[in-house]
């Protein structure tokens, strides 16, 4: 399952971070800020026109992501706390 | 140690939100010496201080990043700062790691990864009230040891509160740190870090979710939204309006002192009143404009909103091919574009930053109102359409509405152009609720003030001065019957402009009237009594004068022509000079002033020619 299919308020593992091209910028950024494998993630809330960007809750911090940069966020299987 | 040489180089790194700025700023007592890095639009700021132990010190604050491995043009600057591989920077002596004491599942991995430059450094736990307050408890020695560096806390709002920091300043050894040995990767390090010495009794503040409950919901906060946006408006567009009022005055009154005190010299009095100080003038009254909208802007960024509403509409800024973030720059640009382009600093990609600066001369700037007041008053009839509405109205209506979608249009054309066609990346942080700290605030107003009349003024009195010489020069000869202008080197470039104006039915008393109005917009009213030699005692009474003498020698289609061109022709120097300090070059001023003039004379063409054809 993808970050963008998760349902509002539900909370998912980070399973990974997939690049869509060679050295995908957004990708590493992501990773950078603490989507890697075992990480608890969250949509706390989604933007008023197409429910687009989604506001994660990834650690202690909130990012917007459009939905292209959320859809790279790939979530483990099974695990929803 | 007292001279510069030897004084101690600490850089200011931290991610973004992390207080870093306040903290240089309680530092400093804010007296910064802010420049671009060569070549960059990045700003460099750099203060002095003296710590009790009387060494002195200079403290460089770096732009904010995320980590090392930098995803734009401010991210580069501080990893080549920090690696000491910038050219003409000397690498620092000392990091200071700035990290929010609320925020460290993400601020401890940049300083991880800056710790492995090797460099001396050391940590400054800031925002440690607003960590007490949330209960978050944090073992500083644990963290101190396993880093391998000195840890001080730091209230960076709080008078006193980087006392902690200036005593270790003083007694730092310069040595790199000395981490302990974790395992796996630094994502693994952190979280073991953050199990040895931190408790969090909650991820988030409890504050925070409660207001974005309501800020971000999808009715509620788009309602919230327009009421800001509104009040921001009303703020550039009349509040300010009083003092600029004040500010023209006190800068007119001064002129005619100063001259008054030529009297003997009509030439020199000449440009002292209409030169030097009509320039003045020109500049200063920017100031209220610019100060009202960056204290909304400050006062919204430093409380954590901005983001929130770049949030709210990045999916329709994004379609126009912009962000959110170009949403505030341009709606201030409706006042005027100079502040609105200044605002532009606040988006992180370049090529949505430059997209912005281009198309903000496109909203309808206050400053044409009394061009489109002048001709529609003069030429549409007061008619009601449908009842409700008034021709007039809607002829205003309709030349807001041509300035919004051709900006639309221009942003999807410049998307298209531009090489680097990578994503454009959004992933931005929504930083914690904070209240904005009155001296930040106060402090950033002084820089954007000082930046203004220092950069944009220079350029814009050496251009008012210019056109001065050009409408007096030479004066007219014995017996003249025509006004003074009619003889001067403007009035020469505006018999000769008709040629290329005349398809777009100018006259040769527009085309001279549209050199002094370089100036500003409005000023082509005023040129335009004086072409057409009216003597008035008020601008009111000149402007009706006016209107009735138009009213009889133009055509329908000379005066729509002219409300055309007015909705897309650089008619502004200001705009131009502002572009130019924004952008570092006089590249983007030259294309802006091109594409807008072809725009300009392409809808005043479309338009005089239709209007012939049709009546």
């Amino acid at each position: 399952m993808r970050l963008t299919e998760l349902p509002q308020g539900q909370c998912a593992l980070v399973g990974q971070v997939q690049d869509t091209q060679p050295g995908d910028v957004v990708a590493r950024r992501l990773r950078e800020l603490g989507f890697v494998a075992g990480e608890p993630v969250r949509v706390v809330a989604t933007g008023p026109f197409g429910r687009d960007p989604l506001l994660v809750q990834v650690g202690f911090t909130r990012f917007a992501l459009r939905r292209p940069e959320a859809a790279r966020v790939l979530l483990a299987d099974g695990v929803v706390a | 140690m007292s001279t510069a040489a030897s004084a101690l180089h600490v850089a200011l790194v931290g991610s973004p939100n992390c207080g870093k700025t306040a903290l240089f700023n309680r530092l400093t007592g804010g007296r910064a010496k802010v420049a671009n890095y060569a070549g960059v639009t990045i700003e460099r700021k750099e203060g002095r201080l003296e710590t009790p132990g009387g060494r002195h010190v200079r403290v460089l604050d770096l732009p904010g990043a995320y980590s090392l491995d930098a995803a734009s043009p401010d991210e580069v600057i501080t990893r080549d700062v920090c690696a000491g591989r910038l050219a003409g920077e000397r690498a620092p002596d000392l990091i200071v790691c700035v990290l929010d004491a609320t925020n460290l599942r993400l601020h401890l991995r940049f300083a991880l990864e800056l710790a492995e430059l090797g460099r001396p450094m050391l940590v400054a736990l800031n925002m440690m009230d607003v960590a007490r307050k949330r209960g978050i408890r944090i073992d500083v020695d644990v963290l101190q040891e396993r880093l391998g560096m000195p840890i001080v806390e730091t209230v960076a709002v709080r008078q006193g509160g980087a006392a902690a920091l200036l005593a270790e300043l003083d007694r730092v050894r310069l040595v790199p740190p000395m981490p302990a040995a974790g395992d796996g990767d630094v994502h693994a390090r952190v979280r073991a870090l953050l199990a040895a010495a931190v408790t969090m009794p909650r991820a988030t503040a409890a504050i925070d979710d409660a207001i974005d409950a309501v800020v971000l919901h999808r009715a509620a906060g788009l309602v919230i939204l327009a009421v800001v946006m509104f009040l921001i408006f009303q703020a550039v567009f009349s509040w300010a309006a009083p003092l600029q009022d004040a500010v023209a005055a006190g800068v007119a009154a001064a002129g005619e002192w100063v001259g008054g005190l030529l009297a003997s010299m009509p030439l020199l009095q000449s440009l002292v009143t209409d030169g030097v100080f009509a320039g003045l003038g020109t500049v200063l009254e920017f100031l209220p404009q610019i100060l009202v909208l960056f204290l909304f802007i400050l006062v919204l960024e430093e409380s954590g909103y901005l983001p929130r509403a770049a949030f709210l509409l990045d999916t329709l800024m994004f379609k126009a091919g912009l962000t959110g973030r170009a949403f505030i720059p341009l709606l201030s640009s409706f006042a005027c574009a100079i502040p609105g382009i200044m605002a532009t600093r606040s988006i992180a990609d370049p090529r949505d930053r430059l997209a912005t600066i281009l198309v903000a001369p496109l909203m309808t700037c206050s400053a044409r109102l009394p061009v489109y007041t002048l001709l529609i008053a003069a030429f549409i009839p007061r008619r009601e359409v449908l009842g409700v509405f008034n021709l007039q109205g809607i002829v205003l209506f309709v030349l807001y509405l041509a300035g919004i979608l051709s900006a639309l249009a221009v942003a999807w054309v410049i998307k298209r152009l531009q090489r680097d066609r990578s994503e454009h990346m959004l992933v931005m942080e929504l930083p914690s609720y904070r209240l904005p700290d009155p001296r930040s605030i106060l402090l950033g107003l002084w820089e954007r003030a000082l930046i203004f009349l220092r950069r944009v003024g220079g350029i814009l009195l050496s251009l008012t001065i210019l056109l001065w010489f050009l409408s007096s020069f030479p004066a007219p000869p014995e017996g003249a019957t025509l006004p003074p202008i009619d003889y001067s080197y403007a009035g020469h470039i505006g018999r000769w402009m008709t040629h290329l104006f005349a398809p777009i039915g100018f006259n040769w008393q527009i085309c001279i009237a549209l050199i002094p109005g370089l100036a500003a917009r409005e000023v082509a009213v005023s040129s335009l009594a004086t072409v057409y030699a009216l003597s008035a005692t008020s601008e009111e009474a000149a402007a009706m004068a006016l209107g009735t003498t138009i009213a009889a020698q133009w055509s329908l289609a000379t005066a729509l022509s002219l409300l055309a061109w007015y909705v897309f022709a650089p008619q502004c120097m200001s705009t131009l000079a502002v572009i130019r300090r924004e952008t570092n070059g006089w590249r983007y001023v030259w294309i802006s002033a091109a594409y807008l003039f072809a725009l300009a004379y392409l809808a005043s063409f479309i338009t005089y020619q239709l209007t012939l054809a049709l009546t």
